[in-house]
């Protein structure tokens, strides 16, 4: 893999107003291409951290730098349009049709018009929504996992080189869940994205990180590749591990 | 049914001073439309302006009709002129609220959303936020309207005409037959009015289904 780093957080703190700290001195390098998926418990600041990389908030302390220049010193609308970002509950334009939906960032850097349906119509069906049957629909005319897709597909549609994902799989019923969870990750390895994944599930963490980082309280407790993340040492990742799989034991249990 | 007979043999009259109802309201709607909707976008960026702006309007709408023409009066002297701007001082609340209301109803994650896209603040307003406040918007705007309708029948008191000509000529009269003559074709214009903005509403405020 390219060991290039693309994002980097230098000593980052995020303090609120009021003086609690959400994030302290984080330091973490994503490098270009791989998938990087921030764990933690609900609290532990990953929603935070991503936000820090999109410059939706600034550092209080230290800085984050993606392609070596901190995010302060970028022009934030510029920024953004240069990362896709996916929600939980998508952020779907609810008065857009689905079509208009996934080229809304292409027509803000105003494509021309005819590049922006081409695009738009890739997309849809990189994501597996037939345009014929999806391109003129209404968010809430789609299922749970219909519209995640176009959430993808529309964080997608301006081919950023970074994608922000925040929980997008987390509303989803775990069959569809996991369906997603297998095409995405072909995807992502496909179109060769830099990934931010933010999740609290283990197994969506296993299932799709080149790497895993554990956060806790607002600390990084941290960094394994995927593969070694379940024989790590650190005492906070054994322990969410072994709750993880306690709670599955208590079900197994329970069944016999 | 002798009002109905009080009315036909003033037909001329009736439709001269609904038309002047109408114009006086229409108006001040407008007016009340231009001010309310931009000071309502701007309140929903600032705690102090949204403050003292929506404490105006509440303050505006305290104040009796026939006492804000009073005091208007000196100020604008009598006629058309002072009853428009009673009529959009009072007309100005429900508008300014349901602007402000509507916007900080939209959906949090969808902002979210148009901020992380890249949206500039403008953008937001002009794509986002304003249209999916439109409903609410265009709510208030059909209240103040029908309100309007009814509050200006006082406006013949300062000599702006409109059918509150009729009621106060009826009064004075202690004729019945004279006040429905000019409150009726109010009530009619009152439901008329509602009816029309509501298609308004229904036909361009973006459906939103809920999934």
């Amino acid at each position: 893999m390219n060991r290039e780093p693309l994002i980097e957080l230098r000593h980052v703190s995020y303090r609120l107003p009021a003086g609690r700290a959400l994030l302290s001195e984080i330091n973490l390098t994503v490098c270009r291409g791989e998938t990087l998926v921030l764990l933690g418990q609900s609290g532990s600041g990953k929603t935070t951290l991503l936000k820090l990389i999109n410059r939706l908030l600034d550092p209080t302390d230290g800085e984050v730098r993606i392609e070596g220049r901190p995010t302060t010193q970028w022009n934030p609308i510029q920024l953004r349009r240069r990362i896709g970002y996916v929600i939980q509950e998508t952020g779907l334009f609810p008065h857009f049709t689905i079509e208009r939906n996934v080229g809304v960032v292409p027509r803000l850097e105003a494509w021309p018009q005819q590049r922006v349906q081409a695009r738009t119509l890739e997309m849809l069906r990189l994501v597996g929504l037939p345009p014929d049957e999806f391109a003129t629909r209404m968010p809430h005319e789609l299922s749970g996992g219909q519209r995640q897709r176009a959430g993808v597909a529309r964080a997608l549609a301006a081919d950023p080189p970074v994608l922000l994902m925040d929980e997008p799989f987390g509303a989803l019923d775990p069959v569809t869940r996991i369906g997603l969870q297998r095409e995405f990750s072909s995807l992502a390895s496909r179109l060769g994205k830099t990934i931010v994944f933010v999740t609290h599930d283990l197994r969506e963490a296993l299932r799709l990180a080149t790497r895993i980082a554990m956060l806790e309280e607002g600390r990084l407790i941290a960094v394994y590749p995927a593969d070694q993340f379940t024989s790590a040492i650190e005492p906070q990742i054994q322990k969410f591990i072994a709750a993880v799989r306690d709670g599955d034991n208590d079900l197994l249990n329970q069944e016999q | 049914m002798a009002f109905l007979e009080y009315m036909y043999r003033n037909r001329d009259a009736v439709i001269e001073l609904t038309l002047g109802h109408l114009q006086l309201v229409g108006i001040a709607i407008l007016a009340a439309v231009a001010v309310g909707i931009p000071l309502g976008v701007a309140a929903s960026r600032s705690a102090t302006l949204k403050f003292w702006s929506l404490g105006f309007a509440n303050v505006m709408q305290t104040v009796p009709s026939l006492a804000l023409f009073g005091f208007l009066i000196p100020v604008t002297g009598i006629g058309g002129r002072t009853a428009v701007i009673a009529l959009a001082l009072y007309a100005l609340l429900p508008i300014l609220r349901n602007t402000c209301a509507g916007i900080a109803g939209v959906d949090r994650a969808v902002i979210e959303a148009a901020r992380g896209m890249g949206m500039t603040s403008f953008q937001m307003l002009i794509q986002v936020e304003l249209p999916l406040a439109m409903a609410v918007i265009l709510a208030g705007v059909r209240v103040a309207a029908v309100t309007s309708i009814g509050v200006a029948t006082i406006a013949a008191a300062i000599g702006a005409g409109g059918l509150g000509m009729f009621i106060f000529q009826g009064l004075s009269m202690v004729n019945n037959n004279v006040i429905l003559a000019g409150a009726i074709p109010a009530a009619v214009l009152a439901i008329f009015a509602d009816a029309a903005l509501g298609w308004i509403e229904r036909r361009y405020a973006v459906r939103v289904g809920r999934p």
